[in-house]
């Protein structure tokens, strides 16, 4: 599988990126400068600098606490950054909303799983359609020739996306009942039929058993080959991030440590010692 | 300026009993988390209590205080034994159809026992005011006692929440309730002490409100119980200081609206003040920031 | 695939359709064959007017999730809007002029909802729920101080004081705290249940639609419905003012069908009267909404006999009903029972 795709190659520019050479000359779809959060006295996230490719896989990892949700929660304006920019295919997001962020193609799923638990599977789904289906309230509420034609569309392209994990004959059960692995599954779904150009994951493999994460392993690079967009993700899972991801950046109190490839970051010291503590000389 | 100060002081009367029902409110909800809509009705049965004790058994008034507050005491406790106890796990919205279910009863009840002929509340005080300034300042010594039992009771309330035992097990309760009994802290109890303190602090209210407006019946309860819940929204519900603040603050606009703006719409522009307030201030004046976890 | 994802909710609403259609069919029947007492009659109009109402309010309440304790207000506003319309109105057609009526009291009403939608946006929970109590207050408050009069100039308003000096052959319509007074009668059951059938119509459409979507999926995770873009704030105050205008023609339907109306039969009581219809009826649930609200219209009437008690006896039914329902052990029994008639149904298959 990695023989597929040319190795990273490092970027200077803005700063010591890492970007896959097929993306190389291409706009990043991401890109971080300096990107920091306060909260109160405390420090969140400070100087981050990233870049991402169109269609790499980055993954985000470091130890619990290190500020990995925060950076998710600053690219998608959940929280407002307290210094530095965020560009999304080189357009700033400062003062943009949420909801302004994802208008521009930034998705992304939740540590601590958030589906819209009393709906069905396709609701769900077409949810993540929703501003790709194109009628207004009236025309809902008469029910006019646009209502059903847009809402075909929208079933047919609901159960297509749920196909990518096989979930197409959930599309009628309720959310909030499927299985642990099912709602993550579903969440991502649910990301992907928002049309993003950047698809953030936040531990998509937790809770999940080693064969279900080998397959998400494989459906990750299915779903980048196939809409051809971005993923970063956070993973605990090292077999995960180590396998899928390209490019990996290491964060550790809210700063990041190391940059590089799987296996630059698999020989770095100081990623070691985050992780493992400091050997006791003597 | 004398006029003014006549309503400033008819104002902090008020507002000093709002304030002390909505330490009522506010600490129930600070540790239930849910709108309590019978302690309106709560002050109603103390004020009876109150008034049969002096009017029909001849005793002393702070007897009749007292025994109003015991039986609110009581009464709290069993309303929230009986009815709120069993829906701790339920949803919030049930707990308040069920407290709007007790407020009915309650109401009803006493119109069963008590009959919704008007009460005429006895003066427990002088209704001879002290006159300041050849008589162009008046205080009434009812406005007097008001302010001094809420300062009184304000006191003793932070006192107790910050130094006793119960009062941090009620702190740590409200902060989170899994945690606290984890911690050996008997949850049932904490929430049981603080509806038998809110309910006797409502008798007392009651007590004092009726001595300013002496017309009970069963529904004497209602409206101060909604002001209040206001006071308590306005403050910042869930803590004790912002209940002080926004029961005399409500207390203070409503005298002086209806003083110089107009004594009809004086309750229209209590609650668009609250509406402005909570505008700019979406969690109450003092209230807690808490940001939902991403 | 796509027949099992229509037929449950659908088959709930053609269900919840046949019902109100059966029940009006059936109370007609009754009352041309002359077997429904007077009382029933004369409880016919104001049934549907609360079984609109609770249908309103569950839109906040069920589907778009938040509380509203002062949803009479806006009954309020439709109720004299639609009452002073209606005296206006020179339609000699009573159907007409009650659909004219209706339309003016739903419009105003939507206006008072867009008003307290804008500020409602920002807050959450409990904070919600008093500005939407506070705000009934005020509107109470208001009405309570409007002096309307119609001449052969038209129609005139003052405000705090009836300032109104009307021509000869003028008509005082809203006399401020007085309310109105010797109401032409024009509501009439049919115009009852065509209100409820349209209600009902909007609501399930709406659910079904994207609209309906964006406002549920607000109300499961408004973090989550952010994070896919629903514009949060844009469907919050769609379901607000939709609610409101049904209030708003609910309380036409109402105050046409009274001789008398005034400001204090739309307060604080009755935004709680019409929350226990739409809790007790289920939330999001419309035929439990519609069955509340009509058993709980008669049962008032139904414990007449008891005359001081009937109050108590509802207070005391309220809160067993409630202990009942949010039973762990009786809730787990009745989940059971219907998986053990899922489990029939996918065995039948």
């Amino acid at each position: 599988m990695s023989d597929m795709y040319p190795k990273p190659k490092l970027v200077p520019v803005p700063s010591t990126n890492i970007i896959p050479e097929r993306d190389v000359g291409k706009r990043p779809i991401l890109e971080c400068r300096h990107l920091g959060i306060d909260f109160g006295g405390l420090t969140a996230v400070d100087d981050f600098n990233m870049a991402i490719g169109r269609t790499e896989i980055a993954g985000l990892i470091g130890p619990n606490g290190a500020g990995k949700t925060t950076v998710f929660n600053l690219l998608t304006k959940v929280y407002q950054p307290t210094r530095g920019t965020v560009m999304v295919d080189g357009r700033d997001t400062a003062g943009k909303s949420t909801i302004q962020v994802s208008h521009m193609g930034v998705a992304r799923t939740f540590q601590n799983i958030r589906l819209f638990n009393s709906l069905t599977v396709e609701e769900n789904v077409k949810i993540g359609l929703h501003n790709q289906i194109r009628y207004s309230a009236l025309t809902g509420v008469l029910r006019l020739p646009a209502f059903w034609r847009e809402e075909r569309k929208a079933h047919q392209r609901a159960l297509e996306l749920l196909s990518i994990f096989d979930m197409q004959d959930m599309a009628g059960y309720q959310a909030g009942s499927l299985p642990y692995g099912a709602q993550r599954r579903l969440e991502i779904v649910r990301a992907l039929a928002t049309n993003p150009s950047l698809l953030l994951l936040d531990e998509p493999a937790a809770g999940m058993n080693p064969s279900e994460t080998a397959e998400l392993m494989t459906n990750i690079r299915k779903i980048r080959d196939t809409f051809q967009i971005a993923i970063m993700l956070i993973e605990h899972d090292m077999n995960l991030v180590m396998g899928v991801c390209e490019g990996i950046c290491v964060l550790n109190f809210g700063r990041i440590i190391a940059k590089g490839t799987p296996d630059d970051i698999q020989a770095n010291p100081a990623v070691i010692e985050a992780y493992l503590g400091k050997r006791k000389e003597g | 300026m004398l006029v003014f100060l006549n309503h400033l002081i008819n104002g902090v009367s008020l507002g000093s009993v709002y304030a002390i029902i909505a330490l009522g409110y506010t600490m129930v909800y600070g540790i239930a988390k849910m709108l309590n809509f019978a302690h309106g009705d709560v002050i109603m049965v103390g004020a009876y209590v109150c008034f049969f004790a002096v009017s029909s058994y001849n005793l002393p008034p702070l007897v009749g205080v007292a025994l109003a507050a015991a039986v609110c005491t009581a009464l709290g406790i069993l309303i929230e034994r009986l009815a709120y106890k069993p829906l701790r796990q339920a949803s919030s919205l049930a707990v308040l159809i069920t407290a709007i279910g007790v407020s009915y009863l309650l109401q009803n009840g006493a119109q069963i026992l008590w009959s919704s002929n008007i009460k005429m509340f006895p003066a427990f005080f002088s209704s001879q005011p002290i006159a300041l300034f050849g008589g162009e300042l008046k205080i009434t010594i009812a406005a007097i006692v008001t302010v001094l039992a809420c300062v009184v009771i304000m006191a003793a309330l932070v006192w107790f929440t910050g130094r006793t035992k119960m009062g941090k097990a009620m702190r740590a309760c409200s902060e989170d309730k899994a945690a606290a009994q984890l911690m050996g802290i008997n949850v049932n109890a904490t929430i049981s002490m603080t509806f038998a303190i809110g309910s006797a602090l409502a008798a007392i209210a009651g007590v004092l409100f009726c001595s300013a407006y002496p017309i009970l019946t069963p529904t004497t309860g209602a409206m101060p119980g909604i002001k209040a819940f206001t006071a308590a929204v306005f403050g910042g519900i869930g803590s004790i200081p912002g209940a002080l603040l926004g029961g005399v603050l409500l207390g203070m606009i409503e005298i002086f609206a209806s003083a110089y703006i107009s004594t009809q719409l004086s309750n229209a522009i209590v609650f668009a003040v609250l509406i402005v307030v909570l505008l700019v201030r979406p969690t109450g004046l003092l209230g807690k920031q808490v940001r939902e976890k991403v | 695939m796509n027949k099992l994802h229509l037929s449950k909710a659908s088959r709930v609403n053609f269900a919840t359709y046949a019902m109100v259609i059966a029940a009006y069919a059936v109370l007609q029947f009754m009352g041309g064959a002359g077997i429904l007492s007077a009382t029933m009659r004369g409880q016919l109009v104001p049934i549907c007017a609360y079984v609109a109402m609770a249908l309103s309010l569950n839109l906040t309440v069920g589907v778009l999730g938040e509380l509203s304790l002062g949803h009479a207000g806006f009954m309020s506003v439709g109720a004299f809007a639609g009452a002073v319309a209606a005296a206006a109105l020179p339609i000699p057609s009573a159907p007409l002029r009650l659909a004219a009526a209706m339309a003016a009291g739903a419009l105003f009403a939507a206006l008072a909802g867009a008003l307290v939608g804008v500020p409602v946006l920002r807050l959450n929970g409990d904070y919600l729920a008093i500005v939407t109590l506070a705000f009934g207050q005020i509107i109470k408050s208001i009405v309570e101080n409007l002096y309307i009069g119609m001449d052969s100039r038209g129609l005139h308003t003052s405000f705090l004081e009836n300032r109104l000096t009307l021509r000869e052959g003028g008509l005082m319509i809203l006399n401020g705290p007085m309310g109105i007074n010797g109401i032409n009668k024009i509501s009439t059951f049919t115009a009852g249940f065509l209100l409820v059938m349209l209600i009902l119509v909007v609501i399930f459409h709406l659910v079904g639609s994207r609209t309906g979507r964006a406002i549920m999926a607000l109300r499961d995770n408004r973090i989550a419905a952010e994070s896919v873009g629903i514009p949060v704030t844009k469907y919050k105050l769609m379901a607000f003012v939709i609610a409101a205008a049904m209030a708003g023609a609910a309380g036409t339907l109402f105050a046409l069908g009274q001789n008398t109306i005034t400001a204090s039969k739309f307060d604080f009581n009755t935004s709680i009267l019409i929350l226990v219809f739409v809790v007790l009826g289920g939330q999001g649930r419309m035929w439990g909404s519609i069955i509340a609200a009509a058993l709980l219209t008669i049962l008032p009437e139904a414990l007449r006999e008891f005359a001081d008690y009937r109050m108590l006896v509802y207070a005391v039914v309220l809160i067993l009903v409630m202990l009942a329902t949010n039973n762990p052990t009786l809730q787990g029994f009745f989940t059971s029972l219907f998986r053990k008639n899922k489990r029939k149904e996918a065995a039948g298959k």
